[in-house]
This record gives C-alpha cells, structure tokens and sequence, in this order.
C-alpha cells in the first residue's frame, strides 16, 4: 500500500516520534522511544503500568515537554508547540479518568470541541451573542451530523454530564475529541472500567472512526482483547523503552514482551 | 412595617454593590483557583483613577469610569503577566500569598501617588430619591446599586453567552482538558485577571462615590468574604445572592439590634457570624461546586 515516492519501504508516517526521552527528577520515563504511526492506522501502544504509556501520549498531545527527541505531525516539528497549538494543527484526544466539563450539557461539551477550528477574534467574540451568530448554527449542525447521529448519542444531547453512566461519560469525552475533527487521535485507555457491552460499543465506534473517517488513531490500552482485535500495529513499552513493535500477532508471541508480562505478574 | 421594608431595600442596595466585589474574586477563582487577596486594592485603585480623571482632567463621570474600567483591565493584565504567570504550576498557597504582597503594594503605591488623605468625589448623580411606596432610597444608593447591576449583568451574560466565556467556563471545568480542546488557557488566565480587576474597578468607584475613597479603601475587600463563601467561591449567579443576602442580613441586623446594646456594632459582625454558620453547614456555599471545599 505504499504511496509517495520519497518512501519505498516505509509508509506515509502521519505522526513519528524520535528519540523521545522524558525523565522526572532522574527516573526515566521515556527513554529514546522511536514510533511512526501510519496514516490512517490504529496503533496500539501496550506495557505494564508505569511503562511510559501516558507520557509518551502526554509528550505528543503538548502536555509534557520532552527532554530530548522530536514529535512530528505530518512531517512537522511540534516538539515546542504547547498543547492548544497542536490541538489546532489536528492532534486531539481523550483522558484516561473521565475529564468532562461538569456542569455543563453534553451538546455544550462537544461543541467546545468544535471550537477549536473556529477562528474568529477575541474581541469579535465577545460581542456576538448566540442568536446572531451564523458560524454557530452551522456549527451546531455539523456537530449533530457528523458527531451525535455518528456516535448514536442524540438522545444524550441536553443531559448534563454528570447525570451520565461512566460507559457514556467516556462516549462523550471521544465525541468533544471527534468534533475537533482531528488528524491524529489520542485515546488514553477508551474501554478501562467499562462492562463488556459498553467495552463492545467503544470498540465498534473506534473502528468506525477510523474505517469511516479516516483518522489515524493511537491508542493505549490494558484490554488485550480490544487491542489485538482493533490495532494494526502494536508497540510495548517497558520502563520507557520501546520492547516490540509488530503485528498484533507478531506481539503476541514476542519473548521479550512475554516476559515483561510475566515478569511482572510473578 | 414601614421601618422593615427601608431596612430591606437598603440592605438590597447595598448587597448589589457587594454582590459586584465578589464577583472579581470569583472570575480569578473560577479560572485559576486562586483566591485573590488584592482585590479590595484593586478596588481602590480603580476609584483613584476614575477619581483623578474627574479631579485632575475634569472629565464627566462616565468618561471617568471608562478610563478607570480600562486602566485596571491593563493593570490586571500585567499583573498577571509579570507576577503570576511565573508561578504557574505552584501550589495554591504560594500564589495566595503573592496576592497578599501585591495587596500590600498597590496600598503603598497608591499612598505615594495620593497620599493617605481622605477625599471625595465631586457630585455626581442627580439629587432625586428614589421612592418606592413608603421606602425612600438616596440617588446616591440607587445609581451605584443600578451601575453594578448592570456589571454583574454583563459579566455574567458574557461568561454564559460569548466563545470567550465559554473558553473560560472550560477552562474553570477542566484546565487540562481545556488545553486539549485547543484552548488558549494562559490567554484565559489573563483575560480572568483583567475582567477581575475590571469588576474590582467599578465597585471601587461606586462605593467611593457613596462613602469616599482613601488607599484603605481596599480593606472592604476582606469584609466580603461572608459574601464570597456564602454564594459559592466559583459562582456568578451566587455572588449575586450571597451579596444581596448578606446586604439585607447586615442592614436588618443593623436596625433591629443595633438600637438594643449600648455598643452598637452588631451590623459589622453578623456577616461573620453567618461566615462561620455557612462553613459549618455548607462549606462550598449555595451555588458552588462541592469540590471548593478542599481550600
């Protein structure tokens, strides 16, 4: 399936990281972790706790900045720019623990989401109120087609979220992702503490994300049974350090990662 | 009968004017968690420069708001920009002190600039009480309450209605979430500040116009406290209660106990006396959110 000239054994890679290294207060934990992520792939990126999942998410959605290494949208460097900006260039993503805006409606927290490629001034803003606004209307629009009718949730729009289920909060919280319409989507744990129908809705709507829309997605997971079913590629880290990458086939049946499984459960 | 609804209606008016203070606490509070103790400075500050501006330049009152509403929105800013922004990332209780030194200098400064003297604004609203029924308010209530309303309007409207706001309430709900969202948040911290140090302005203005302003003026930030904990320290709409509610207890208080001890006094001290009943039953107060309480 290669495509571009300029890449005769390597995909297009949407989204690389190189020579990723974070450390805090001298423990490491990220250590030169390298990772191209395919356009259009689901990547899963596994691990014992404390492996380095999160920071390596944390260092490519802007939340931490890394020590040394680079992070590469699209060919890019956004390796200073702080989370907001990536947010803007196309890189959205979720939150391990539900981090919904509380006491506002599930239409108001996905709209939020929209917001980001709205691009009219302060000023502007502030002074146009929601009744005149046409770039709002259209907005609510695109955000009841192309999020709520897509991730099944119509009837969820003027609850606040609090009143939701966890399952729902965690639908929500990938919806505010979606309505940024983004290139790249991070997903920090989607099905952990969900039941096993929830966990089965999560996997569908990922699939369909990806299938229907296109977006690259980078996921991390505890679930191996999501992960081995959704991923094309899988990566495992262990004390920050990239251990396997391959096809979830080929993880599975890697030493290396077997005993860091074991390893850990002994 | 008579004597109880005067007693309400200016205990209402001046709630209003209340209400005002505890809003700029709650818009820094609301976006950075921070309780600013520089509020009733900024307050002052805010009557000396739409003082000045009548005084030295003879501009009309309303001009003068304006550049005192300006002025403190650029002060704010910069406050945030050169003294808090550096410490983001801190712990709370660092920041808090900060805010408490800051209180410090601008009194200091403000005593340079103006001196320790009391003054008075000139006349400025026109002299006819309002009269309603039996209750007789002096202008000099009435338009400040009116032009405080008309802020706290405004604010919270803005807040509800605008991207802005919306930026900001996000960000109040979940700053990391917020960031995720694309939104700007050191742009909002900002923009927290200097609204804050807006709303301080117009309060300190009004309520130098009723009782005249000196650089102690600010102390009457820390008296709104029973104001800011009884509404909810992240709420507009409770800013607005908690003032009016504690304007009216005040005022009540004032005109039925007061007569009965030799001292008086006991309208000063019935606003803390509800402070500490509201932290007793309701520690996040009428509209605050439940987690306020681990300050």
């Amino acid at each position: 399936m290669a495509e571009g000239p300029a890449a005769p054994t390597d995909d297009r890679a949407i989204l690389a990281v190189e020579r990723l290294s974070l450390s805090f207060g001298g423990l490491a934990a990220l250590a030169a972790v390298d990772l191209r992520v395919r356009a259009g792939s689901i990547t899963g990126i596994i691990g014992p706790n404390g492996a380095g999942k999160t920071s390596l998410l944390n260092c490519i959605s802007g939340f931490y900045r890394p020590d040394r290494g680079r992070v590469l949208l699209d060919g890019e460097d956004v390796t200073r720019l702080p989370a907001d900006r990536r947010a803007a260039l196309g890189i959205a993503r979720t939150f391990q623990s539900v981090s919904l805006f509380e006491g506002m409606t599930v239409l108001d927290n996905v709209k939020l989401g929209a917001h980001v490629r709205q691009r009219s001034g302060v000023v502007s803003s502030m002074l146009r109120l929601p009744w005149a606004s046409r770039e709002e209307l259209a907005l609510r629009e695109e955000v009841e087609r192309e999020v709520f009718d897509f991730l099944e949730m119509e009837h969820l729009r003027r609850r606040t979220v609090g009143s939701l289920s966890y399952g729902l909060q965690k639908r929500v919280d990938l919806a505010r992702a979606l309505a940024m319409r983004p290139r790249v989507l991070l997903l920090d744990e989607p099905v952990a503490g969900m039941n096993e129908e929830e966990t089965e809705d999560m996997a569908r709507f990922i699939l369909d994300v990806q299938e229907e829309r296109g977006i690259t997605i980078v996921l991390i997971e505890h679930d191996m049974g999501v992960v081995m079913d959704l991923c094309d590629r899988v990566v495992a880290l262990s004390f920050g350090e990239k251990l396997a990458e391959g096809t979830p086939g080929e993880i599975q049946k890697d030493p290396e990662v077997i005993r860091a499984y074991l390893g850990e459960a002994a | 009968m008579d004597h109880f609804l005067q007693l309400l209606a200016s205990g209402v008016v001046t709630g209003g004017i209340y209400a005002l203070v505890a809003v700029g606490f709650v818009i820094v509070y609301k976006a950075t968690g921070i309780i600013n103790f520089a509020t009733g400075e900024l307050m002052m500050l805010g009557a000396f420069f739409a003082y000045t501006a009548m005084t030295a330049a003879r501009a009309p009152f309303a001009l003068a708001l304006l550049v005192a509403v300006v002025a403190a929105g650029g002060l704010g800013a910069l406050v945030e920009r050169v003294v808090l922004r550096p410490l983001l990332g801190q712990r709370a209780i660092s920041v808090i002190m900060v805010t408490i030194g800051l209180s410090s200098i601008f009194k200091g400064v403000a005593q340079m600039i103006w001196s320790g003297e009391y003054r008075s604004f000139p006349p400025i609203f026109p002299r006819a009480p309002l009269v309603l029924g039996t209750v007789i308010l002096p202008s000099r209530q009435v338009w400040p309450f009116a032009i405080a309303l008309a802020a706290i309007l405004l604010v919270g409207l803005g807040f509800r209605f605008t991207r802005t706001g919306t930026a900001m309430r996000a960000t109040a709900g979940d700053q990391q979430a917020a960031f995720a969202m694309g939104i700007d948040i050191r742009r909002v911290f900002s923009l927290s500040w200097s609204l804050a140090a807006v709303t301080a302005a117009i309060a300190g203005v009004v309520v130098g116009t009723i009782g005249g302003i000196s650089p102690q003026l600010g102390a009457i930030g820390l008296r709104m406290f029973p104001v800011v904990i009884l509404g909810g320290l992240d709420s507009i709409p409770g800013a607005l209660v908690g003032g009016i509610a504690i304007g009216v207890l005040e005022n009540m208080a004032g005109g039925y106990l007061d007569p009965l001890l030799e001292g008086g006094g006991v309208k000063e001290v019935v606003p803390f006396v509800a402070l500490v009943a509201i932290l007793m039953i309701r520690p996040y107060g009428l509209f605050g959110t439940r987690e306020v309480e681990r300050l």
